[in-house]
C-alpha cells in the first residue's frame, strides 16, 4: 500500500539544468554529466512533498512528474 | 585599448513591430517596454534587418523553436549584418547540430558539475574579496568595471589554465567578437584568430608539460571511436568556453548590482536572510537574464502558428521569454522569492549552457561576498549606466556611491 507521491524524471527531456537537485537534493541524483535521476525508488518521504512539487515547477525542461498513486 | 569603441550604427527604428533591430540604442537602453509591443503584435516578428530575421516574443514559441533542431540549425549562434561561410568546428557543441551535438556536449559536461563548481567556490570567493579591497576604501566605485567584470574572466581563465592577469586581453577579443562583430566582420575575425593562436601557445607549452586544466582536459579527450579530437575541436571549444564564460556572468553580477542598488527593500532582505541568495538569483536571472542566441531556418515549418521560412535568421531572446506574463505572473516584477520560477534564462533543451552551474555559483558567491562587506550602496547620480549591445546584456558602466547616504 503506497499513497507516498512518486517523482519521475523523463530522461529524454532532461538536459541537466540540476535544479530539482538544487531544491530537493534528497529527491534527486546527477551523473557525471549532471544529468538527473530520481533518488531510490522515487518515493517521496514524509514531509518532502512540498520540495517534490517545487522541483517539478522549477524544470526548465518539464522533464519532472510528480506521481501520486 | 578599443574596449571603448562602439559598434558601428544601423538606421533608427522607427516601426518596431515590423523592423525591429536588437542593436538600436532604445533597445539596448531598455528593451522591455519594446518586447511587450512585439508580443502583443505577434508570438512571432519579422524584421528584414539583417538579411532577414525573426524573433519569438512569447515563452511558448521560444521553446518550440529551442526544442525543433530539425528546422532551426545553430551553425549560426549570432545574429549579424553578413552571413559568411560556416567554419567547422567553430565552437563546438554549440554550434552543432544532432547528432554531432551531444558527443562533444558530453565531453565539456563533466567539468561543470554542480560538484565540480563546489570545488572552486573558495578560489571565487577570494577574487570577489581581492576585488573588493581594490576600491572599498574610495567610496564609489563602477561596479562594472572593477567587480562583476572580472569575476567570471578570471574563473573561466582559472579553470582553462591561462593566466588571469590575460583577463583584458580576453574581455577585448569578447567584445570585437559579441559587439563590435556584428556589424564589422573584420574585427571579429581578427579577434577568433588572435584567439585561436593564444590558445595554439598554450597547447603546445602543454604537449611537453601537461597540466591539470581544461586545455589539456580537452586534448587528452576521446571521440565515440576513441581517437583524439580534432585541433579544431580543441580549438572550438576552447573559444567557446572563453566567449561563453565572460560577459554572459559579468552581465548577471553586473544586472542584479544595478537591481540592488535601485532597490533597498531587496537589498535588506538579502542581507537579513542570505539563505534567500540563491532564489534571489534564480529571479535576477529570469528578470535580467543576459543571453539572446540565434538559429537559422533551414526548413520552412510555422511556430506557434506563424510561418517561418528557410534563409531567415531567428533571434532566440530566452529574456524576452522569461518576461512573458503568460508564463511568469508579474513577469515585470521583481519578486525576489518567486517560488515557481521555470525560467530560460540559460537556455531550453539540447544547447542548455554548460557552464550554468558555474554562472549560478559565481552569481550567488559574488552577491554574498558584496552584500556582507557593502550593504548599502546605490547609484551616483553623477555618473551614467551603460548597457552592452547585441548578444548578452549587461551593465558596461556602474557608477556606485558606496557606504549610507548622508
Ligand atoms: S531540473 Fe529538470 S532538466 Fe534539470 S536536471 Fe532536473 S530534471 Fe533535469
Amino acid at each position: 500500500m503506497t499513497e507516498r507521491p512518486r517523482v519521475h524524471i523523463d530522461p529524454d527531456k532532461c538536459q541537466g539544468h540540476a535544479r530539482c537537485k538544487a531544491l530537493a537534493p534528497e529527491l534527486f541524483e546527477l551523473d557525471e554529466y549532471g544529468n538527473a535521476r530520481e533518488a531510490g525508488d522515487g518515493l517521496v518521504p514524509p514531509g518532502l512533498e512540498d520540495k517534490a512539487w517545487l522541483a517539478k515547477s522549477n524544470c526548465p525542461e518539464i522533464a519532472i512528474d510528480v506521481i501520486e498513486e | 585599448m578599443s574596449d571603448v569603441s562602439q559598434p558601428a550604427a544601423h538606421p533608427p527604428v522607427t516601426d518596431w513591430v515590423n523592423d525591429f533591430d536588437h542593436t538600436d540604442p532604445q533597445w539596448t537602453d531598455d528593451p522591455f517596454p519594446i518586447w511587450e509591443e512585439l508580443r502583443a503584435a505577434s508570438p512571432v516578428v519579422h524584421t528584414e534587418r539583417f538579411l532577414g530575421c525573426y524573433m519569438p516574443t512569447t515563452y511558448q514559441a521560444v521553446r518550440e523553436i529551442a526544442n525543433n533542431t530539425e528546422h532551426f540549425s545553430s551553425r549560426r549562434i549570432i545574429v549579424r549584418d553578413v552571413r559568411s561561410e560556416v567554419a567547422r568546428n567553430a565552437a563546438p557543441p554549440i554550434t552543432s547540430d544532432p547528432p554531432v551535438h551531444k558527443p562533444a556536449k558530453q565531453l565539456l559536461l563533466p567539468p561543470f558539475t554542480p560538484d565540480a563548481m563546489k570545488k572552486l567556490e573558495p578560489r571565487m570567493r577570494a577574487i570577489c574579496n581581492e576585488l573588493i579591497d581594490g576600491f572599498i576604501a574610495d567610496g564609489k566605485v563602477d561596479a562594472a568595471a572593477r567587480y562583476s567584470k572580472y569575476i567570471p574572466v578570471r574563473a573561466i581563465a582559472h579553470m582553462l589554465g591561462i593566466p588571469e592577469r590575460d583577463s583584458d586581453l580576453f574581455i577585448n577579443w569578447i567584445h570585437m567578437i559579441l559587439e563590435l562583430g556584428i556589424k564589422d566582420e573584420t574585427k571579429l575575425l581578427e579577434a577568433v584568430h588572435e584567439m585561436s593562436d593564444y590558445f595554439r601557445t598554450h597547447i603546445e607549452e602543454r604537449r611537453s608539460r601537461p597540466t591539470e586544466d581544461l586545455i589539456s582536459y580537452l586534448m587528452n579527450a576521446k571521440d565515440k571511436e576513441g581517437q583524439p579530437l580534432e585541433e579544431s575541436h580543441v580549438l572550438g571549444s576552447l573559444r567557446l568556453l572563453l566567449i561563453a564564460g565572460i560577459d554572459t556572468t559579468w552581465s548577471a553580477i553586473g544586472s542584479s548590482l544595478w537591481h540592488l542598488a535601485r532597490t533597498p527593500a531587496d537589498r535588506e532582505r538579502l542581507i537579513s536572510e542570505p539563505e534567500l541568495i540563491p532564489t534571489a538569483v534564480e529571479e535576477l536571472l529570469r528578470a535580467y537574464s543576459p543571453v539572446t542566441m540565434a538559429r537559422e531556418v533551414v526548413k520552412e515549418t510555422t511556430i506557434s502558428g506563424c510561418p517561418v521560412k528557410a534563409g531567415n535568421m531567428v533571434l532566440l531572446s530566452f529574456p524576452a521569454a522569461n518576461r512573458d506574463p503568460k508564463m511568469f505572473p508579474d513577469a515585470d516584477k521583481v519578486v525576489i522569492d518567486r517560488q515557481e520560477n521555470r525560467h530560460a534564462a540559460f537556455g531550453l533543451g539540447i544547447h542548455r549552457c554548460v557552464g550554468s552551474n558555474l554562472a549560478r555559483m559565481e552569481m550567488q558567491v559574488a552577491l554574498e561576498e558584496w552584500l556582507k562587506r557593502i550593504p548599502d550602496f546605490r547609484l551616483d547620480p553623477a555618473g551614467t549606466v551603460t548597457w552592452s549591445q547585441g548578444t548578452v546584456r549587461g551593465p558596461r558602466q556602474l557608477p556606485f556611491l558606496l557606504g549610507k547616504a548622508m
